[in-house]
């Protein structure tokens, strides 16, 4: 397993990413300092519950952050390039083309006037200098490449036309159409059955390993992440607090949190006797934070200290890091969390 | 858990060749042209206190099912027996009276209470439609069920939108409860919560069960919080129940090959079992124009001749109920036949 901080050239490298929103009511810190490096044909996955910030921050590395959002501090470095310091005629050139993305909805990310081929074929026409002949016979291929039968004639037809499944393959066609370096999944499957999700996660894995591309995967359901991902950072209040390789995570984690999440699901398999684990309370508005540590309110480990200090993400061991005051000789605060 | 005890209770509800057929209208006269054949004959039983899963993919019928049997939706034909009664072809007003015993949670717990209601108007309006005691009795009893369920009474009058997802649903569960009926349908009761909550409100409708003997038709396509929560489960596909049997026993011993797939489709998060799995080609087809003979021969992966031509027969081998002509021949050592 390759280390999670330490890659010598990173594809690409978010540093201390911070996007605010300035509403009426407040400041919203949406993401509060993010920090991660992806290597070529890596997967990391960003985890964490609705409003953590994790598909802010999707957003963040495209620049597709509208007023009242901003990006406030950070870097976000694409094979060296400093995204942040482009301009926004330089930006269209990254994006879709060399960072593409896929939404959670296959419904509604798709235009429902326009043929998939042509939607397909807009990225290759906008960013590749070739005819339309060609962009159709590529769209045409692309089709195939997601495993859609009757490319010929399916080119032609409307979203409408399609099932769930094929609208995300569809999409995956238009994210892929000009080969990026770095694709963004933001809930691919969420929307889609067990077996359509197996389906489209077997398709991403094969296009990976051929395409060699990055995979930022953002994601609410751990068994996904165990299944696809090289390293995982765990999202909470806008906050990373536990980030280290995949299987590491799973074997031990570390934060209090992360330990919540892995065992308040019920596993297939699992005894009826077992009681689910339970976060108590809920997760924080994002106008009022918790001082301290933003998890100190639903913490079973919590003391004084975590209401006024707050925990830095820190090397806890060797390629671990996490975010909480008690982790000590790379040990969970809490009994039996080891397994 | 209780699946020893079910078993010698009594049956509570036994619904026998449910269908449910949608007429298609098309043309300038809305003249039927075809069927949707929603659920097509199927049939189980749910005894008191015991909890029936029904797992299965979006559009194979779970949800028409959850709704015949509470008459939502009035069944094209077969018979759905509470309690010995026929619901089917009950008068309005016992309709009304045997529905004190039946209850239903819904999926979304946004759409699913009306914002201009306080909470305790939504859990009280069942108790007043029943004239179940006086004003203050009622109150009284709303707050009583406001707290069984983790919700602060001191909330009563408060609006649903003050509220968050997990506490909505809360409240979905208390105006379930406040009749303390024998039977809830639980239609996808923990798919629109986050992680966190989800395992507070799966916690909270053991407990409930436990406690006063419920029984519930827990509809989900997630199929962990299914194993979990169920004694007994039913597969669906296609408005056909394809698999039904204890739920130890099914995720244990899967005989369907549909089943099989379902389940090794599940991802596992455990990073050291990346299994090898069954992919299913294609879609789940339309359920407007299903497939002949057996419906899920065109995805089958064991798929023989016979399966395009003849439906499938309910094979029980001690309990363990399953459509499928491979697997009976498997079983029963013959050929299956028409």
């Amino acid at each position: 397993m390759t280390d999670v901080m330490d890659q010598t050239s990173p594809q690409i490298e978010v540093r201390n990413l911070k996007t605010y929103f300035y509403t009426e009511d407040g400041v919203v810190r949406a993401v509060d300092g993010l920090s991660y490096r992806l290597a070529k044909g890596e997967t990391l996955a960003l985890v964490g519950e609705s409003g953590c910030g994790k598909s802010v921050s999707a957003l963040s590395v495209m620049r597709l952050i509208a007023s009242p959002g901003k990006i406030v501090e950070g870097e976000i470095r694409l094979d060296g390039l400093d995204l942040l310091q482009c301009s926004e005629t330089e930006m269209r050139e990254v994006r879709g083309n060399r960072i593409s993305m896929i939404f959670q909805e296959p419904m509604t990310s798709l235009n429902p006037v326009f043929t998939i081929g042509n939607q397909i074929m807009e990225a290759i026409l906008v960013h590749q200098d070739v005819s339309r002949k060609e962009a159709r016979d590529r769209t045409i291929a692309m089709i195939r490449r997601v495993k859609i039968s009757a490319a010929e004639t399916r080119v032609d037809e409307y979203p409408h036309q399609m099932s769930g499944g094929m609208r995300q393959r569809v999409m995956i066609a238009m994210a892929l159409a000009c080969n990026p370096e770095v694709l963004i999944a933001d809930e691919p499957t969420t929307a889609l059955d067990v077996t359509i999700q197996a389906q489209i996660m077997e398709l991403l894995a094969e296009l990976q390993s051929e395409f060699q591309m990055s995979i930022l995967l953002i994601t609410h359901n751990l068994g996904l992440v165990a299944e696809v991902s090289d390293q995982v950072a765990v999202m909470y209040a806008s906050k990373v607090v536990e980030h280290t390789s995949t299987a590491e995570l799973f074997a031990s984690p570390l934060h209090p949190y992360t330990h919540g999440l892995l065992t308040s699901v019920p596993t297939l398999g699992m005894s009826k006797e077992q009681k689910l684990n339970v976060i108590p309370g809920q997760v924080p508005n994002p106008l009022h934070f918790p001082t301290g540590c933003r998890f100190h309110p639903r913490c079973p480990v919590a003391e004084q200290r975590c209401k006024q200090e707050e925990p830095l993400l820190r090397e806890v061991k060797p390629g671990h890091w996490a975010a909480c005051h008690f982790i000590e000789n790379g040990k969970s605060p809490i009994k039996g969390a080891d397994r | 858990m209780s699946t020893e005890a079910s078993k010698n209770s009594e049956v509570l509800l036994r619904v026998e060749h449910l269908k449910n057929y949608f007429p298609v209208r098309q043309g300038l006269l809305s003249r039927v042209t075809a069927y949707v054949k929603a659920v097509d004959d199927i049939s189980f039983e749910i005894k008191a206190g015991e909890t029936l899963g029904l797992v299965g993919e979006s559009g194979c019928g779970k949800t028409t099912v959850g709704h015949s049997v509470l008459r939502l939706i009035t069944p094209t034909e077969g018979t759905v027996l509470f309690q010995g009664k026929d619901l089917t072809h009950l008068p309005a007003a016992e309709l009304r009276a045997m529905r004190q015993d039946m209850q239903i949670i819904f999926q979304d717990p946004f759409s699913s209470l009306n914002p201009r209601m306080t909470v305790g108007a939504i859990i009280g309006e069942a108790l007043a439609i029943h004239g179940r005691g006086d004003r203050k009795e009622r109150a009284e009893r709303v707050r009583d069920t406001m707290q069984k369920c983790g919700l602060d009474p001191a909330y009563i009058n408060r609006f649903p939108h003050e509220f968050s997802g997990g506490q909505r649903q809360r409240i979905g569960i208390a105006r379930a409860l406040v009749l303390s009926p024998k039977f809830i349908v639980c239609d996808e009761p923990v798919s629109a919560l986050d992680v966190s909550i989800q395992s507070q409100i799966i916690n909270l409708l053991v407990e409930l069960k436990e406690r006063y003997n419920l029984a519930y038709l827990f509809i989900a396509h997630d199929l962990s919080v299914v194993e979990y929560i169920s004694d007994r489960v039913a597969v669906m596909y296609l408005g056909k129940i394809v698999e039904l049997a204890d739920s130890t026993e099914l995720y244990r011993n899967p005989l369907h090959p549909y089943t099989q797939a379902l389940l090794s489709a599940v991802p596992v998060p455990d990073p050291t079992r990346r299994k090898q799995r069954t992919l299913l080609p294609g879609d789940v087809p339309s359920p407007l124009n299903p497939p002949s003979g057996c419906r899920f021969h065109p995805r089958c992966p064991l798929a023989i001749d016979i399966c395009k031509k003849v439906e499938p027969r309910e094979l029980d081998v001690e309990g363990h109920k399953i459509w499928c002509h491979v697997v009976e021949e498997q079983i029963t050592g013959s050929p299956p036949s028409a």
